[in-house]
């Protein structure tokens, strides 16, 4: 980006700066360290200079928002025409307080939907199986039949909200869609992302109903039927932020979530699909964690690398299969017990990374959260934290504003680099269903954690309140804990029992036996779980069906890999 | 003084949650402190967590809850442990994520130690290692 003669007076003056400004101060007063890091473990310089990025190329490398490769953004104008969608997540107790709260969070300005489901949902167990007693609504909503969707969603028109299931498989999604037929909303008509990532799923929350192999077939059956039938919907959204969260660095982050997006694209394809058919609806999630410029500049890295793997590995033609949209969580493993309220700070920071990174989406942690679900106190505290963002910063006025910075472009190209050569080893391993198989993805990550862990232990990462400026009186938490009263989940568990007693039962057999029959067959099940759910099948009916034609999986982890 | 056998621990899951960033965290620092981890895995049961304390014989017992469903979990697996006459000495201890309030009402139980978020590695091994020295002597 600079002509020789330039970079080489640049070098001249820099020498002598070094000379005579830099070096007297130096030993006067030294620097606090002798060497800086990222959060990650990537080197840090004093300072960045146009020799840095002396081999960038701006129309190659970086380039115009909305425009290959797409590092400052998958839209021209960023966040002038319209900002990200500001979704909290949401889930507890029943299907019925969950709504209230939607509700709740829709009147103070939330912009999308996100819903998570509690444990039992999760797993594919329904709420009055013994097994689930004491997590029913704990950690989510259950959801276990049409009936309670329709419960979660009542009151909130389908055509015009956009939102978001962090769940795997066409169980909940078929629920969804089985009841906007019956409002009359029209499938073309429904905006959303399923999480259904179920690579991510298996190693970082070790869930796995079937084996690894059938569960990725069948969240791939998912992308295909929305393709064909609900084109608007993003069916799939690989999740970055769960490999973060169990320990990972930055660039294994990037790099796991776009091989597990590399193999989705690849079976796909196999399928005898275009990869332009699908691509423009495959979404992302990251996180965004403590460490400021290294996560801008993850999420810069991390659209140009697939936007090249898409246009270059895979011959996407369509330039809408090129973007890489992401929705972005702040860290919830970032957030702290001692002094809770410094958790409002730190997501306000990592929030703001996500901003200046160019998210598409955004949900922020509440304060809270290192304890219990949410308050609505601690919620609303987390949706106020994006609005001064959005609306009092004035960071979204202008389009990726650190583009050009010489240290956020020399990281994005060091981070980008990074996850490359990741991408390159899983590629050797024969691909990220094999690596996962092979145990390598999970050891990566615990090495990673293990690491985080150990510069927590000796100092080298501060974590305010913790091993730096902790208070000897914690015990004391100023803020209110959500507690969630046990009275919900007796109330669920009679739910579901009526559900299931006022079932026409021949036909639910009939579609459940259909889907068991598509599952044996390697057929796509999305259709006949479509059927099963609007004759009230529940998740465990449908749990059932599956390891009945296919066996049960295991756990991805049954011993230690320390 | 008789010859000392490395501190044994079982350390599991229970629950239907998978997240096993933290107990992967307290296995290594356990081991590395010099003691023998024996991994329950994920999913386990009261029962099952008096059996493996039986054959495995294990001085302490250690279950991570990341739901919220360890006020029912939790006492469940004490419970067990107390009805049977060879694991009713053994401590329990429990980590994950805990409300303060829930941390006193397991404790009042005879949970021996609550380590939630935030918890340190080097004070959750010294705990580990009184707990086990307390109950040989």
């Amino acid at each position: 980006m600079f002509r020789e003669d330039q970079l080489q007076a640049i070098e001249k003056a820099r020498r002598e700066w070094e000379l005579t400004v830099l070096n007297p101060i130096m030993e006067r007063w030294p620097e606090r360290k002798d060497e800086f890091r990222t959060q990650s473990g990537h080197p840090v310089k004093r300072m960045y200079t146009p020799e840095d990025i002396a081999d960038k190329d701006y129309m190659r490398d970086i380039s115009f928002p909305g425009y290959y490769p797409f590092t400052r953004g998958v839209f021209p104008t960023g966040y002038r025409g319209r900002l990200w969608t500001r979704r909290l997540i949401t889930g507890l107790a029943t299907p019925e307080e969950t709504n209230k709260r939607l509700k709740y969070l829709i009147r103070q300005g939330q912009t999308g939907l996100n819903i998570i489901f509690d444990n039992p949902t999760t797993n594919l167990f329904d709420s009055d199986n013994p097994i689930c007693e004491g997590e029913v609504g704990r950690d989510g909503v259950p959801c276990c039949t049409l009936r309670d969707m329709e419960v979660i969603m009542e009151g909130i028109d389908m055509s015009e909200v956009s939102t978001s299931i962090i769940h795997s498989g066409p169980f909940v999604l078929s629920m969804y869609l089985a009841l906007a037929e019956k409002r009359g909303v029209p499938f073309e008509r429904l905006r959303g992302t399923l999480q259904n990532d179920v690579l991510s799923q298996y190693y970082t929350v070790n869930m796995s109903v079937v084996s690894l192999r059938d569960g990725f077939r069948i969240s791939a059956d998912v992308v295909e039927y929305c393709r064909r039938h609900v084109p608007r919907w993003n069916p799939i959204s690989f999740v970055g932020y769960q490999i973060r969260e169990a320990g990972s660095t930055a660039a294994q982050e990037v790099a796991f979530a776009l091989g597990s997006a590399i193999g989705y694209t690849e079976e796909l394809i196999s399928r005898g699909m275009d990869v332009d058919d699908f691509a423009p609806r495959l979404s992302f999630m990251f996180n965004c964690h403590n460490d400021f410029f290294e996560e801008i500049c993850k999420l810069r890295a991390a659209r140009r690398l697939w936007a090249r793997i898409m246009k270059e590995r895979f011959g996407a033609r369509n330039p809408l299969s090129w973007l890489l949209r992401f929705h972005v969580q702040t860290a919830g493993s970032s957030l702290t017990a001692q002094q809770p309220i410094n958790n409002v700070i730190r997501t306000t920071i990592q929030a703001l990374a996500a901003v200046l990174g160019g998210a598409n989406s955004l949900h922020t942690n509440s304060m809270d959260e290192c304890y219990a679900l949410p308050s609505e106190y601690a919620a609303r505290t987390a949706l106020r934290t994006q609005q001064i963002i959005a609306y009092e910063s004035g960071v979204a006025n202008t389009v990726d504003p650190l583009a050009g910075s010489y240290f956020v472009e020399k990281l994005t190209d060091e981070i980008e680099e990074e996850a490359h050569e990741i991408i390159r080893k899983i590629d050797d391993l024969g691909g990220m269903v094999a690596a996962l198989e092979a145990g390598w993805v999970q050891r990566e990550i615990v090495r990673a954690s293990n690491e985080y862990h150990r510069k927590m232990k000796t100092g080298e990462i501060t974590v305010v309140g913790v091993n730096a400026f902790a208070e000897d009186d914690d015990e004391e938490v100023p803020i209110e804990i959500l507690r969630i009263d046990p009275a919900h989940e007796a109330h669920q568990v009679e739910m579901v029992r009526r559900v299931k007693a006022g079932r026409d039962e021949k036909k639910l057999r009939q579609a459940l036996e259909r889907m068991k029959e598509d599952a044996a067959a390697h057929r796509n099940i999305v259709p006949s779980c479509m059927e099963a759910v609007k004759a009230y099948a529940s998740l465990e009916d449908m749990r059932n069906a599956l390891q009945e034609a296919l066996g049960a999986g295991k756990e991805s982890k049954d011993a230690f890999i320390c | 003084m008789a010859e000392r056998r490395p501190v044994r621990v079982l350390l599991a899951k229970a629950g239907l949650d998978g997240h096993n960033r933290g107990i992967q965290l307290v296995g290594k620092a356990l081991r590395d402190a010099g003691m023998e981890v024996v991994y329950g895995g994920l999913r386990i049961t009261p029962p099952e967590v008096v059996e493996m304390s039986i054959q495995e014989d294990v001085d302490v017992v250690g279950i991570s809850i990341f739901s919220g469903g360890l006020m029912t979990i939790v006492p469940k697996i004490y419970q067990a442990m107390q009805e049977n006459e060879a694991t009713r000495h053994i401590p329990l201890i429990v980590g994950g994520i805990v409300p303060p309030a829930e941390a006193e009402e397991l404790k009042r139980m005879g949970i021996k130690g609550v380590f939630g978020p935030g918890s340190d590695l080097d004070e959750i091994v010294g705990f580990v290692r009184s707990l086990a020295g307390s109950r040989s002597s």
